[in-house]
């Protein structure tokens, strides 16, 4: 994976003492609250509902065990003792000091992280499919276009004001598992007829008060001309986007209102004028990054057998292990979601447990996935019940993935200043609801995603079953929305009926899971039945 | 215990974030010790934010009842509470009453 250069860790270690200043003069007031709330905010510092918060870039949700162990050290050292990972891949702290977070940052540098890009109307931290590398069904690591990407973004001066904040997502695989049609901008690595690779681009997706799924913007373009377009369609956005009203200043308004064909046109006029700037970084710049990921030293002659003779494990190895591209290895994705636990939640104990599993067994990888969760990207198969026993034992081996229990939240009222509702307690409760294992697996895949608020952090529009808490009339009500998804089948949910109580949704969805159980087909899923019989059956048995 | 309403003054405080309320003579992390401010609430988040002794200040509704002072929105009393979820970080970590207080 990418090592920082001297130029990298120069641009963090600067980052910090400037930030340190700007603490120190916040401290002594010389810098109003007015003043310092922009400069805190650009390196990840939110004052949120009980303390200070910060969010720490995972760039494309990779990282060392050096680096998860540091993440662990500072939940220990500065806040209390546990951290939670975000729907973006990234992790944060809940009970951050203003006078430690200076500290904080310079200890980040010292294994090549920071904070940078985790808020404001900038391009924020790039997300990436979280097997990327690992996939069996790859076309091309994204991850050194996603380097590429950071290198070009962090810092870029014309893009630091944007009209509102900019996400971007890369994923190598024709699977999805980056929710990529849902971002401002979605690139894919696609192969041509000729089995030249490419870069697809979907812009104009997101979730928010406004959903949309993005539209083809370009079908195929040469990598070496990535830093191109998205400059192109960086200043399409950047020129014509609303700073009137932030509620349609994200580009998916801008293409909506403009029309993907003359957003297109527009941005291919603009392309053609910066390929004549020469903005594109050399080749042998893309090629020094590919380096830097290339496969880790795989051993050919790894066995493919994995003793399954242990029911536990072989639950746990059906459900979360996937194929990997290399026999004899394989993909491990660590649940955080216990049952009654919070989602993404993660003890500094446990963080760092997973750095010493993925040092001694994953060629000293981890990710962080977007459905708050860490992949070991690259096990061997016969290392897998060691690493099953590790987890097992330290309440980290959950066989739920994708299952009901798996549930993507958001921070919710319990933390967040923007929230309207809890999502954490709503999950809890419906983990519990169906903690029986058997039960959950019987019900298959189950993408149940809950946002606290419009802002959809939780992905709710995106979740087989989305749940949208609000704010009625001083109560907390739960939206209950079906339909949604993320990955190649992308669609949005819709809302069902009225709202619920916290007790009334999860009576809701374990009604709906009694339709798909009594109406589903052989191979479907929830979703797939959805689709084939409608709204009307899932609403009589739960309003009816 | 009285259904009347009346203005309570929060904020942050400015080195520990910590969510804190006004008590006429200073700040407090116990919403109990707040006192009603009136209309002299924005003259006192001005000048308590001058001091650099808070951030964010602002006025919210709330109600005395048998319990003492309680904030009338329900984010208001899990600010002045800790996350329902991790009852044990909050201002009242050995009540188990505590999860009912912000209902």
């Amino acid at each position: 994976m990418y090592q920082y250069d001297t130029h990298d860790q120069a641009m963090v270690d600067a980052r910090v003492a400037e930030y340190s200043d700007q603490v120190a003069r916040r401290l002594a007031g010389t810098l109003t609250e007015d003043q310092f709330r922009p400069l805190r905010l650009k390196n990840g510092l939110y004052l949120q509902l009980h303390a200070y918060m910060l969010r720490v870039a995972i760039p494309y949700g990779t990282l060392d065990s050096r680096q998860m162990r540091m993440l662990g050290d500072i939940a220990d050292k500065y806040d209390r003792g546990y951290a939670h990972f975000t729907t973006r891949q990234n992790i944060q702290y809940n009970w951050i000091t203003l006078e430690d977070s200076p500290a904080i940052l310079a200890d980040l540098a010292s294994v090549g992280m920071h904070a940078i890009q985790t808020s404001g109307n900038c391009i924020r931290n790039t997300t990436a499919d979280h097997f990327a590398g690992a996939a069996a069904d790859e076309i091309e690591d994204p991850r050194p276009y996603a380097e590429l990407l950071r290198q070009w973004s962090t810092f870029h001066p014309e893009f630091d004001y944007l009209p509102r904040k900019f996400k971007v997502a890369i994923i190598g695989s024709e699977t999805d598992r980056a929710a990529m049609k849902l971002h401002d901008i979605g690139i894919q690595v696609v192969r041509n007829e000729a089995g030249e690779t490419g870069l697809r681009f979907y812009v104009g997706g997101g979730m928010g008060r406004t959903p949309m799924i993005a539209p083809v913007i370009r079908d195929f373009l040469p990598p070496l001309q990535m830093i191109s377009y998205l400059e192109a369609c960086l200043r399409v956005y950047n020129q014509h986007g609303r700073r009137d009203n932030k509620y349609k200043a994200r580009i998916k308004i801008l293409v909506h209102e403009l029309g993907a064909d003359e957003y297109r046109r527009q941005v291919e006029e603009e392309f053609a004028h910066v390929l004549t700037l020469a903005l594109e970084p050399p080749p042998a710049e893309l090629e020094r990054i590919k380096a830097q990921f290339a496969d880790p030293g795989f051993d050919p002659a790894a066995p493919d057998a994995i003793d399954l003779s242990d029911p536990d494990f072989k639950l746990w190895v059906d459900q979360n292990v996937h194929a990997h591209k290399v026999p004899g290895y394989a993909i491990v994705t660590v649940s955080l979601k216990p049952t009654g636990g919070i989602p993404g939640d993660a003890s500094a104990d446990q963080i760092r447990l997973i750095a010493d599993i993925g040092r001694d067994y994953s060629f000293d990888e981890l990710r962080v996935s977007h459905a708050q969760n860490i992949v070991l990207p690259h096990v061997k198969k016969a290392d897998l019940y060691a690493i099953w026993q590790k987890l097992d034992a330290a309440g980290l081996a959950t066989p739920n993935l994708d299952l009901i229990s798996d549930i993507i939240a958001c921070p919710g009222l319990d933390y967040c200043s923007l929230a309207n509702a809890r999502s954490i307690p709503v999950a809890q409760k419906i983990a519990t609801r169906f903690a029986d294992i058997g039960r959950q697996h019987e019900l298959g895949e189950l993408k149940l995603k809950i946002s606290g608020c419009i802002n959809a952090c939780g992905h709710h529009h995106a979740g087989h079953i989305g749940i949208l808490g609000v704010d009625r009339k001083g109560l907390e009500n739960y939206q209950l929305l079906f339909g949604g998804s993320e990955g190649a089948d992308t669609s949005l949910g819709t809302i069902i009926g009225p709202g619920f109580t916290e007790d009334g949704v999860v009576d809701a969805i374990e009604k709906a899971t009694d339709v798909y159980l009594a109406q589903r087909e052989e191979g479907e899923r929830f979703l797939d039945t959805y689709r084939r019989i409608g709204t009307a059956p899932f609403k009589e048995a739960i309003y009816g | 215990m009285s259904s009347e309403r009346f203005k309570i003054l929060t904020g942050n405080d400015l080195l520990t974030g910590d969510v804190t309320w006004w008590t006429g003579s200073g700040w407090s992390k116990a919403v109990d010790d707040a006192v009603p401010v009136g209309a002299a609430a924005d003259a006192i988040a001005a000048s308590e934010q001058a001091a650099r002794r808070v951030v964010g200040a602002y006025a919210i509704d709330a109600v005395r009842d048998a319990q003492g002072v309680r904030p009338v929105h329900i984010k208001e009393r899990i600010r002045a509470l800790g996350p329902t979820v991790r009852l044990d970080l909050s201002l009242r970590p050995n009540d188990p009453a505590a999860a009912a207080w912000i209902a």
